[in-house]
């Protein structure tokens, strides 16, 4: 198994969500496009839920990008900093958020990567489906071109530094 | 909000880190007394209906969207069920063999997960700690390696269903008469790499629950405490046997209620009973009837009703454990705990056998012969007995779906523990203290309910906890924030 202490360069994005669940798989959804894109500076990881190990992954990268579909917001999509949460907010169930992965990666491996939320706008997900609403796809292509135009226009090592401005 | 005219009423929601949400409602008496408590499961998805008229080889993979915690035990419970629609009642050795690397990975993690960052912060720093500290986070803080060890633990166990599976979650390896692949020479290599420390660190694990259990017996044995019936599935000769067996049932004093009985017989002997106020149904023995009739599932059946367990430092374990009953089965709620680690160190030594064997990386991978109409697949999930039951038409469309979660089964008596914690820590009380809330979700999570299976829910689940006086007014409730 990979050592947490080793770090790794680039971006860590990691895609959570259901694809089972209409456009709560946007997260997935990206980094699936992502992924046949094949972006050196970029390693990706697709989950249903964060979790307590997603904390050992984290800890190795710089710059981590959590991708998830939100249930309201603006259009494409919005992107903002996320700090590591080390209370007790919003530790409930089995899963966590991405503030709490963060904790985690702190308290546990002393890391203090670049958190960054990339929330993509959904509309429909009460229900069952592996597919996405038209806006959702709309929305999904934007957050991909903008993560792509990074990737596209710089260096692995320049990547990281970029997308945190 | 419902009332109830006859008594007071408190609700807890959401109970937080078990998986999915439900509410909690108690209800006092006149004297301020706690009458009766409830675990209400709110949601409900139809998941039994939804999969009808769908081709029944979707079924292992399509049943894992029940759960994103415990998916590998649906998926190979799905698969154990509709192995005989291609004729697959015995599997080759490669194949049961993968099968069983895949469910002992699934128990390692799960139960890795729940004692060290659901459970642990309870144990770790009491029931009555600040909640800013009684967290996963709180654990990282004081105590790192533990936390540390406890990811590597649930990072070990992915692994080996990554392998087996083909993915972390929702993977495809089981297959309807078998597995579509095995397990290469590189891959148990890389599996043996991390083994010992896999090991060691089970023991630890074991060490710890059993300290903390040794250490508050007293507190803890009059903690949700209360005698029951257990049901498990057993291998021929009685020993735990986590993949496949028949079932067996013990009643309160560990006497036989029944034993190896097929698993297509289980609706001769298991009943779902219904009740207005609740989505999840309420099993019970048909022999005994709803009254006295219902049972629990899981770690402390599991270790209460088989004869022994075949891994010796895992057996040892069980001789210490079985000796606190004094000849009787082991019933407070909070033991789960230590045989939930029990069964963690047997998971790992199961594993270890495993990992030497060469059927492993054996070539025969699928059998088939004469087509069943009709399955049922029974398995020991980390939570308890799950039983999976579908019948085909004559197109392999599903016509019936019918599932038992450990959940389900463990429903009755988490209603009882709540109920008697509820009147420990509760009654008389005015207001909803967050000690008197975390005292009922403690109780909750020994179990490790896994809600969303129980009810194959939709969408959130919030959970409440409401206090109703004898006049069915509210006194006090209280809600906790949920992802």
């Amino acid at each position: 198994m990979p050592d947490p202490s080793t770090n790794e360069r680039g971006i860590l994005l990691i895609g959570f969500g259901n694809p089972g669940r209409l456009d709560d798989g946007l997260g997935p959804a990206l980094v699936e496009r992502l992924r046949s894109r094949g972006f050196e500076s970029l390693t990706l990881e697709s989950a249903y839920q964060l979790a307590v190990e997603h904390a050992a992954l984290v800890a190795r990268h710089p710059v981590v990008v959590f991708a998830d579909a939100s249930l309201t917001g603006p259009e494409p999509f919005t992107v903002s900093r996320l700090a590591p949460v080390v209370d007790s907010a919003g530790f409930t169930t089995h899963s966590l958020e991405p503030r709490g992965v963060l904790g985690l990666a702190l308290q546990l491996y002393g890391a203090r990567p670049v958190g960054i939320s990339l929330a993509i706008r959904g509309y429909s997900f009460d229900g069952f489906g592996e597919f996405l609403d038209a806006r959702a796809l709309r929305n999904l292509e934007a957050a991909e071109a903008y993560i792509a135009s990074f990737c596209e226009t710089a260096r692995a090592d320049e990547t990281s530094a970029i997308i945190q401005t | 909000m419902a009332t109830d005219q006859a008594s007071t009423r408190i609700v807890i929601e959401p109970v937080t880190r078990v998986e999915g949400h439900g509410k909690v409602t108690i209800h006092l008496d006149e004297a301020g007394q706690v009458r009766e408590a409830r675990l209400h499961i709110v949601e409900f998805r139809g998941f039994e209906r939804f999969i009808q008229g769908r081709p029944f080889w979707e079924m292992p993979v399509a049943v894992q969207r029940l759960c994103g915690i415990c998916p590998v035990s649906h998926h190979l419970c799905a698969a154990k069920a509709v192995d005989p629609m291609v004729g697959g009642r015995t599997l080759t050795p490669t194949a049961e063999k993968v099968r069983r690397l895949m469910h002992h990975g699934q128990f390692f993690q799960s139960h890795a997960l729940h004692f060290f960052h659901l459970a642990s912060p309870d144990l770790l720093f009491g029931f009555d700690a600040e909640p800013a500290t009684r967290n996963v986070i709180g654990v990282a803080m004081k105590h790192p390696e533990l936390a540390r060890q406890g990811i590597l633990m649930r990072k070990y166990g992915q692994e080996i269903i990554r392998i087996t599976a083909g993915k972390k979650i929702h993977g495809t390896g089981a297959i309807p008469g078998g597995v579509n692949k095995n397990v290469t020479t590189a891959e148990r290599d890389e599996l043996l790499d991390g083994y010992d420390h896999m090991l060691r660190w089970s023991r630890d694990a074991l060490s710890l629950a059993r300290r903390y259990t040794l250490d508050h017996l007293a507190e803890l044995s009059e903690f949700g405490s209360f005698d029951s019936n257990f049901l498990c599935i057993v291998r021929d000769d009685g020993a735990l046997d986590l993949y496949d067996g028949k079932l067996r049932a013990i009643d309160p004093d560990g006497r036989l209620l029944f034993d190896q009985i097929d698993n297509d017989r289980y609706l001769d002997h298991i009943v779902e009973g219904v009740r207005p106020w609740s989505y999840m149904k309420f099993p019970f023995l048909r022999s005994l009837g709803p009254d006295t009739g219902w049972y629990r599932v899981g770690p402390l059946a599991r270790i209460n009703a088989c004869t022994y367990i075949d891994t010796p430092e895992a057996e040892a374990a069980r001789r210490e454990f079985m000796a606190l009953g004094n000849g009787r089965p082991v019933h407070f709620s909070m033991a789960y705990h230590w045989a939930r680690m029990i069964e963690a160190l047997h998971a790992i030594e199961k594993i270890g056998e495993l990992l030497h064997d060469p059927d492993l990386q054996g070539d025969d991978l699928c059998v088939t012969g004469p087509r069943a109409r009709e399955g049922v697949g029974v398995i020991e999930a980390p939570r308890g007995t799950l039983f999976h039951h579908y019948r085909v038409n004559e197109d392999d469309q599903v016509t019936l779906c019918n599932l038992i979660v450990s959940t389900t089964s463990n429903n009755e008596p988490m209603n009882r523990a709540v109920t008697d914690v509820a009147r420990r820590v509760m009654g008389g009380q005015p207001v909803i203290t967050e000690g008197m809330m975390n005292a009922v979700e403690v109780v909750i999570r020994a179990y490790d309910p896994c809600l969303s299976c129980a009810t194959h829910a939709i969408g959130r689940m919030p959970l409440v906890v409401e206090l109703f006086d004898h006049e069915g007014r509210t006194v006090d409730r209280r809600i906790k924030n949920s992802c």
